[in-house]
């Protein structure tokens, strides 16, 4: 997946401004390092030179070179702050899913959970025995009056003023009152040691990708965070084949198919279309609109859909 | 009255306070089997929450379950001491202590239950230091300890008498012991003046602990109930928990008090119209209780609305329905009408009676927390089977054996330490008995 590479690489441009502490010149503090692109390994005995911020060229020797991506607090910090103006949507067209999951395997891999743990997970549906069956993906519907958000006793999964509802995993008590509030089966809990738990226990905590992800600890979609940060579309709507999902920013009454890369008026595309919104009668104020699944010109599978079918 | 019935009630009252080889056993074997249950703790705690069987639709269980009923539970000591005792009940005076301690016990130990629910034991702090004034969970956890200290003190206060008659007349006792008692008897002389001020402290508590007992299950119910949940969307949740609560207290002190008579031989202390009148109590808060569930249930299954309706079905007729029947006939319809004939208000009928209606109580939280997850409003799909029903494992239920041992643990040394019966109110009721007799 070529445009699904570690997202943390993605932070590195922004993060070179910021501090570094390294070996044994990390004595004078901060250090920003630039040498390319690459990680780069420093065999034993071998010099290396460094320009640091405030202009000096400092030395050292011995010991590793490590990406400094930042701290869990400093990624805390920030990411408890929403995006300024920004009021993110998502648009799902039910018509065009055709069930491939690519948008769930983006984002497992993004997140690193295990086939079984979905942030979205498409559900196959058919609200009544004469209505045609369809596939819906559902991911969290960061509801403007969330659930999730007023039942948590600790302030761990919050609302961002730019609309996603995003979890801290260093502050979660593992209560799971979020999960029993959700209308939505829209929250996992890390049951057992997460996924790769020993390769990213070092890892500082990105809140806006909450990863690594924590045992006993509640995970969750987060409108892929991390990624609105750097202006791209989030993990699942860019990587869908089908053309199904479009994302953007209410706010310009803009969204993006993240096939296409077509931008369209949000309003237009929700009226022309008859768009709705998950169980709009609870009240949560979903902020993923759904189209309706009509002409899909593809076949239905004649099968009910198993349990065991679709994961592993 | 006489001297000698005076000090005859002392001696028999003061006489189950000596610790002896039958409690060191009882107690042995008790921390025994805590540690082998808290074995199964620290395997939780080492390997995560999955030890269980909760997985990500259900994942609230067998744990939220019995903190659902050690709260209720707990709700009896203000159901005794403050609502019956305010009305001017005379004859809970040899129960109120045992309901108090049962109170205690319960309350203190749902606290710990609810941190074996949690998948971050560690962080509990963070509900003080980061604490939300919106979730329920603050305020449950504010109301249940406030209910832990009140029921500690009524337990202690009107006992402060009885301490100063337990120092005075069993020199006997271990060092400990005695000054155990001189201490908590806060140089009780029984003056005029301290008796005002322990009359009026008394009855501070006792008015003091009825809002904060109708908080902690009224608080818990929301749990459930402020979620969008069918099956909790309920808007009598507060009251039907409150009811329910009456009932499983009432079946606990009914256990207690058969059982405690029984090995301290208080035959002459707690008699047959005690176990009459706790009989009658049961019935009537258990056809509050019944009223509740009518309306609970048969409500939304006239109206069947869809989502609901799944969830009553498992219930009514499906996976549940062996279970949901048990409790609502062994645990509630049968009891009624079999506690509304006197010859089943006897002791040995009535402790088999209160036996079922525990058990039944403890299952129909169960009812309450499971069956709901297992129907959310989404289709759970692409998921292992095991992810889509809730079976309890063997960890976890020793991990809720463990919290029983522990209120078995409290209920058994409170109950030793300390005189049982109320001794000074004894001694009173009695005198006034004879005065008035003599008048």
């Amino acid at each position: 997946m070529e445009d699904n590479k570690d997202p943390k690489e993605n932070k590195r441009r922004e993060f070179l401004k910021t501090l570094g502490i390294i070996g044994a010149a990390g004595a004078s503090g901060a250090m920003a390092l630039y040498f390319g692109q690459q990680f780069e390994k420093i065999k034993a005995g071998k010099k290396v030179r460094l320009l640091t911020v405030d202009n000096k060229v400092v030395e050292f020797e011995n010991g590793e070179l490590k990406e400094f991506k930042g701290t869990t607090e400093d990624f805390i910090a920030r990411g408890r702050e929403g995006l300024p103006g920004k009021s993110w949507v998502m648009v799902i067209d039910l018509a065009k899913c055709r069930n491939a999951r690519k948008c769930i395997s983006a984002c497992q891999s993004a997140h690193h959970l295990r086939p079984e743990q979905y942030h979205i997970n498409t559900l196959q549906m058919q609200d009544s025995e004469l209505t045609s069956p369809y596939f819906m993906p559902k991911p969290c519907q960061h509801c403007d009056n969330p659930p999730c958000v007023s039942v948590c006793p600790v302030d761990a999964t919050f609302k961002r003023t730019d609309g996603p509802v995003l979890i801290d995993n260093e502050r979660c008590i593992g209560c799971r009152f979020c999960i029993a509030a959700c209308p939505y089966s829209a929250r996992i809990f890390n049951w057992f040691d997460p996924k790769d738990a020993e390769k990213f226990a070092n890892d500082p905590y990105d809140i806006e990708l909450n990863v690594p992800q924590k045992r006993g600890t509640v995970s969750k979609c987060l409108f892929s965070a991390d990624r609105l940060r750097n202006d791209e579309l989030p993990y699942c709507v860019s990587n869908c084949p089908n053309g199904v999902y479009y994302f953007g920013d209410k706010n310009d009454d803009a969204v993006t198919n993240g096939t296409t890369k077509e931008t369209v008026r949000l309003s237009t595309l929700l009226k022309d279309n008859a768009a709705y919104r998950l169980m709009e009668e609870l009240g949560q104020e979903p902020r993923v609109y759904y189209l309706p699944p009509k002409d899909r010109l593809f076949p239905f599978p004649e099968q009910e859909n198993k349990n065991e079918d679709n994961h592993v | 009255m006489d001297e000698k019935t005076k000090s005859g009630i002392i001696h028999d009252l003061l006489k189950s306070v000596k610790l002896n080889n039958g409690f060191y056993l009882w107690m042995a074997f008790l921390s025994v089997s805590l540690v082998f249950c808290l074995t199964a703790y620290y395997q939780q705690l080492t390997t995560g929450l999955g030890v269980t069987g909760l997985r990500d639709y259900i994942s609230w269980g067998m744990y939220i379950s019995n903190f659902v009923f050690f709260v209720a539970s707990s709700l009896i000591g203000m159901l005794i001491s403050s609502v019956l005792g305010l009305t001017g009940q005379k004859w809970i005076t040899p129960i109120t202590r045992m309901a108090e301690i049962i109170a205690f016990a319960f309350a203190a130990v749902a606290g710990l239950v609810i941190v074996s629910d949690m998948g971050r034991p560690e962080r509990l702090l963070n509900v003080f230091i980061h604490g939300r004034f919106q979730s329920p969970i603050l305020w449950d956890v504010t109301v249940v300890t406030t209910y832990v200290m009140i029921s500690l003190l009524l337990f202690i206060v009107p006992m402060v008498p009885d301490l100063a008659i337990a120092y005075n007349n069993r020199t006997d006792l271990p060092k400990w012991q005695r000054l155990l008692y001189k201490l908590l008897s806060l140089n009780w002389v029984g003056s005029k003046e301290q008796k005002d001020l322990l009359h009026k402290a008394i009855r501070i508590l006792l008015i003091l602990v009825i809002p904060v007992a109708l908080a902690i299950h009224t608080v818990t119910s929301w749990l459930f109930a402020v979620t969008p949940r069918a099956g909790w969307n309920s808007t009598i949740f507060g009251p039907y928990f409150v009811t329910g609560a009456f009932v499983t207290g009432v079946a606990s002190v009914i256990i207690a008090m058969y059982v405690f008579r029984k090995i301290y031989h208080l035959q002459d202390y707690i008699k047959e119209i005690h176990f009459d009148k706790i009989g009658k109590l049961l019935v009537l808060v258990s056809l509050v209780y019944l009223y509740f569930n009518i309306n609970e249930f048969l409500v939304p299954g006239y109206k069947m609305p869809k989502h609901e309706s799944i969830t009553l079905h498992s219930l009514f007729n499906g996976g549940h329905a062996i279970m949901f029947w048990f409790v609502q006939l062994a645990g509630l319809v049968i009891p009624i009408f079999l506690l509304l004939l006197k010859k089943f208000r006897k002791p040995t009928p009535l402790l088999i009676i209160g036996i079922f209606v525990f058990i039944g109580a403890w299952l129909k939280r169960y009812l309450i927390v499971v069956p709901t997850q297992e129907h959310p409003f989404l289709p759970i799909q692409n998921v292992p089977q095991s992810y889509t029903f809730y079976q309890p494992t063997f960890t976890e239920i020793c991990i809720t054996l463990a919290s029983f041992i522990l209120v078995l643990i409290i209920v058994s040394v409170l109950a030793k330490v300390f005189p049982l019966i109320p001794i000074q109110e004894t001694i009173d009721e009695r005198n006034n008995k004879t005065e008035s007799h003599e008048e």
